[in-house]
């Protein structure tokens, strides 16, 4: 016990100088010069990087989630009820012209500090761009798919879901995605509503350059990466559109050997 | 729930009416000495913050408008176009803010340079789709009477594409203004100065500030789409209305 006590005394005031300064020991030319990109300070802080950048895939998560279930409410009411559409366009148009900071600033006397606020407000300007793709994706649906489904004795209910909504599944995806990039990049000044993320690690060090390119490299990777999986998502729940790309090119193959 | 956004309202009117408050009337700053607030402590802020956000916008129209009529009248650069309206939603702006003031450095300049990066991609990319989507039956009705390329861009694809534009515009300037808040972190004192500076200005400054960022995005906004609807061809709305009916 003893005998351990004595080992671990030198090491105590590194431990009480605190991680940062022990990393930057590491590195002083490139950290103090506050060089392009310290790239051993990077890979050394990495860790630090993680755990805001998870928060922050989780409160886009659960902003795009939200606003998708309110929008979707929203256009299948509006999709019934065709005059609720210029209102709510108008309604959704102005939660989207509120600038992000504000709208946290607007909200934290009403809602707190935290998490919950930067949810409101992020999925707030989700609504109007997932709101008015999938009207558009329904309102697309060719007039001939609904006649055919109406001439199977579809109900309207069966034939909003059986006709109409599988066929706005691309347009719902394009919204969606659209509406995910954004909420990523809007989602680095959710710290300022309390809820963390990546923006508050490049808050805190506004000044250091590798941090700057640390985090927001981090955060647009974060965008690539949802993209990507909502393009994945949107082929897996429209197959017929793979056999048609497949039959288009099919065709292509065939015209070009005997042309 | 309910119990939980209820309970606070007492509190939730005095904070707006002491952030009113400050809009209109000076008080001491949090850190004591100056008095801060009042409109006429304000204007300056509102000034530069419609400033920048004029000049950035102003800029961007002036590299995106002429790269994506060009583009889209001559139908290249697709894939560039499209790229770069979907990047540019990618962007963080906190991080090119400070990306800028780190990297480059601080001052109107160069935040509006930093602003104009924003302002650039939705309006090329909406230019661009524009042109695109003119019917191409005007454009050859207009080869036809003997019209110049340049012609046909000017009098037949520039008016036909007005309005989606103007939307690319709106989307430009509402990004712009809506940076711009967060522009005094580059050393250009906007509006986001008393959303940002609580240690000075207090919980009301902060609410004061965010009330007119708020009101300033929503009067440009109704400004740039009442001057979309000027700029839509009559035709063009009639056959609109005529197609949504």
């Amino acid at each position: 016990m003893t005998l351990l006590a004595v080992k671990l005394t030198p090491l105590l005031p590194m431990a009480q100088l605190g991680q940062s300064f022990y990393h930057n020991r590491q590195h002083p030319d490139c950290v103090q010069s506050n060089g392009a990109f310290c790239v051993g300070w990077a890979v050394d802080n990495f860790h630090n990087y993680v755990g805001p950048a998870l928060k922050q895939v989780m409160i886009v998560s659960i902003s795009v989630a939200v606003g998708f279930v309110i929008a979707m409410g929203l256009a299948l009411l509006s999709h019934r009820y065709g005059k609720l559409v210029p209102p709510l366009t108008g309604f959704t148009g102005i939660l989207y012209t509120v600038p992000s900071l504000a709208f946290f600033a607007l909200l934290i006397p009403i809602t707190g500090f935290g998490t919950e606020t930067a949810v409101i407000a992020l999925s707030a300007y989700t609504l109007q761009i997932i709101y008015r793709n999938i009207v558009a994706g329904l309102n697309n649906v060719p007039a001939g798919a609904k006649d055919a489904g109406q001439g199977m004795g579809m109900t309207r209910r069966q034939l909003l879901w059986g006709v109409e909504l599988p066929l706005a599944v691309p347009e719902i995806i394009a919204g969606l995605r659209v509406a995910t990039v954004s909420t990523v990049a809007l989602a680095t000044l959710a710290f300022f509503a309390g809820a963390g993320g990546l923006g508050e690690k490049i808050y805190t060090q506004l000044t250091f350059k590798t941090n700057i390119l640390l985090a927001g490299g981090l955060a647009m990777l974060m965008a690539i990466v949802f993209d990507g999986l909502l393009v994945a998502a949107g082929r897996l729940v429209t197959p017929w559109r793979r056999d048609r790309a497949a039959v288009i090119l099919g065709g292509l193959r065939r015209l070009r050997r005997s042309a | 729930m309910l119990l939980h956004f209820a309970l606070p309202l007492g509190s939730v009117v005095s904070s707006f009416s002491d952030a009113i408050d400050f809009i209109l009337h000076p008080q001491p700053a949090q850190t004591g000495g100056t008095e801060v607030g009042g409109f006429g402590y304000i204007w300056p802020f509102l000034r530069t913050h419609l400033e920048v956000s004029g000049l950035a916008l102003a800029g961007s129209l002036a590299v995106s408008l002429p790269v994506g009529l060009w583009l889209g009248h001559r139908g290249r650069g697709e894939f560039f176009a499209v790229a770069l309206g979907n990047a540019g939603r990618a962007l963080p702006e906190l991080a090119l803010i400070a990306f800028l003031a780190a990297f480059i450095g601080v001052g109107l300049r160069n935040v509006t340079i930093a602003l104009m990066v924003l302002g650039i991609p939705p309006i090329l990319t909406n230019t661009f789709v524009a042109v695109r989507q003119v019917d191409p039956d005007a454009v050859q009705a207009a080869r036809g009477m003997g019209m110049r390329g340049a012609q046909v861009l000017a009098r037949v694809e520039l008016p036909l594409a007005a309005s989606t534009i103007m939307s690319g515009v709106r989307t430009a300037a509402i990004n712009i203004v809506a940076t711009a808040t967060i522009a005094p972190l580059a050393g250009v004192s906007t509006l986001g100065e008393f959303i940002l500076g609580r240690d000075v200005y207090g919980t009301d400054g902060v609410l004061a500030g965010a009330i007119l960022v708020a009101l300033l995005a929503l009067i440009v906004e109704l400004t740039l789409a009442g001057l979309q609807w000027l700029l839509t061809p009559r035709g063009l709305a009639l056959q609109r209305t005529r197609a949504a009916a």
